[in-house]
């Protein structure tokens, strides 16, 4: 049977990759931000995921305004990277699980969740930095990655409540896959935001702080938090965290925190970072 | 009947809704054509005959034209499609979002620096007003 066993959050912040990937990473402003994960980094090499389920949000890069999916899932064998405007990220091809995708379609939309399915997508930095921050720069990811893309681009954005909903479907289908395969699922986004207009640079670190704090003490909570208590409290962007709920309903209901970090600013963010084991390991 | 949008009284923030997503559509799907390395070539070398294969409003390709980031917003841009066009001009995320705020490079990455714009005074179009 497969299990997830640990959820990870973290923002997905264009930036921190570009950082990275232009060697500013020891730099006095990015130096914190990488530290930050150094202990995540080794936390994650020991659990050794077989397989990534990561909840992201494309960011016009598979997806234009031609379609919108307000869920879709990659089930392809292998997402290249999008070139956002800039050229790729000089990162590695992310690999699919094509057998568990398939799976966990299945098995959703019979709980009701009709997610899009997506054979053939290219993976912008919403999937790719969060990669980065947990893995560093490997030749290869060290696991295969299955893409869940989130619509927080066009709103109305799904609610935090059906988010929260989706993750449960989400581990009763990994639970149901008969092959043994430890899974990570993660929330990328978020925190608070607002990267367009002349209120652009918005940041509220009580609201984080508490968001974080309920991840494990009430994340009932957390799923009746309104659109607009988002817009008005984290910015226009800060409504990227429902997607941390996805990750939070795929969890037990009792998890325990193993890592937290929070740094303002990077770019225009509040970086939020957070890892959640399920307690029953 | 329409659906109430309360998040029109938001301060200095243009929500992207499925409405204003129609609105822009030609705008924001000229910018997605600016992830191919041929087409920012194309509009670098004629920015006017380029954005002319677009259906879009004059007033679109104005905002367009002049970098009136906030005014592309207003037409129905968002800022996931606009900041190609940044990408395009060479400009990070952060120097555009300096732009829309109306403050310098240096005022915009200080305000960051000492932990982002308060929310306090920044919920409400009233709150701004009595500021003045």
């Amino acid at each position: 049977m497969a299990r997830i066993v640990a959820g990870v959050a973290a923002s997905h912040i264009p930036a921190v990759g570009a950082a990275w990937d232009n060697g500013k990473a020891g730099e006095p402003y990015w130096r914190p931000v990488f530290e930050g994960f150094e202990r995540s980094k080794e936390w994650i090499a020991k659990v050794k995921p077989d397989v990534c389920i990561v909840v992201y949000n494309d960011h016009a890069s598979a997806f234009s305004l031609e379609i919108i999916p307000t869920f879709a899932i990659g089930c392809a064998a292998e997402f290249p990277i999008a070139d956002e405007g800039w050229g790729p990220r000089p990162v590695p091809p992310v690999k699919g699980h094509p057998e568990l995708a398939t799976h966990i379609v299945q098995s959703i939309v019979l709980d009701e969740f009709d997610i899009t399915v997506v054979n053939k997508m290219e993976v912008d930095h919403g999937l790719t930095v969060p990669l980065t921050l947990m893995f560093g720069q490997p030749k290869e990811w060290p696991c295969p990655v299955i893409p869940i893309s989130v619509n927080v681009v066009v709103y109305p954005v799904p609610t935090g409540h059906r988010c929260y909903m989706l993750g449960r479907a989400i581990r009763k289908a990994v639970e149901s896959f008969d092959k043994d395969l430890r899974v990570v699922i993660f929330g990328t986004g978020g925190m608070s935001h607002q990267l367009q207009g002349p209120r652009a640079g918005l940041i509220n670190r009580e609201f984080d702080t508490r968001f974080l704090d309920n991840l494990t003490r009430d994340p009932q909570a957390l799923a009746k938090i309104s659109h607009f208590e988002y817009l008005r409290e984290t910015g226009s962007e800060g409504i990227e965290m429902v997607m941390w709920l996805i990750m939070r309903g795929a969890l037990d209901d009792e998890v325990r925190e193993v890592r937290r970090f929070y740094h303002v600013p990077a770019s225009n963010t509040a970086l939020g970072h957070i890892i959640l084991e399920n307690t029953r390991r | 009947m329409s659906l109430p949008k309360e998040y029109d009284d938001l301060p200095g923030t243009v929500v992207f809704d499925f409405d204003r997503a129609r609105q822009g559509y030609h705008l924001n799907m000229f910018c997605m054509s600016l992830m191919k390395p041929e087409n920012r070539a194309a509009f670098k070398a004629n920015e006017r005959a380029y954005l002319d294969r677009w259906p879009m409003t004059e007033a679109q390709k104005q905002s367009i034209l002049k970098r009136d980031w906030n005014g592309m917003l207003a037409l129905g841009g968002n800022i996931y499609f606009t900041s190609k066009i940044a990408a395009t001009d060479g400009l990070s995320f952060q120097q555009i979002a300096a732009i829309m705020t109306g403050s310098s490079q240096e005022e915009y990455a200080q305000m960051m620096l000492k932990g982002g714009r308060p929310v306090q005074g920044n919920r409400s179009k009233s709150e701004w007003k009595s500021r003045g």
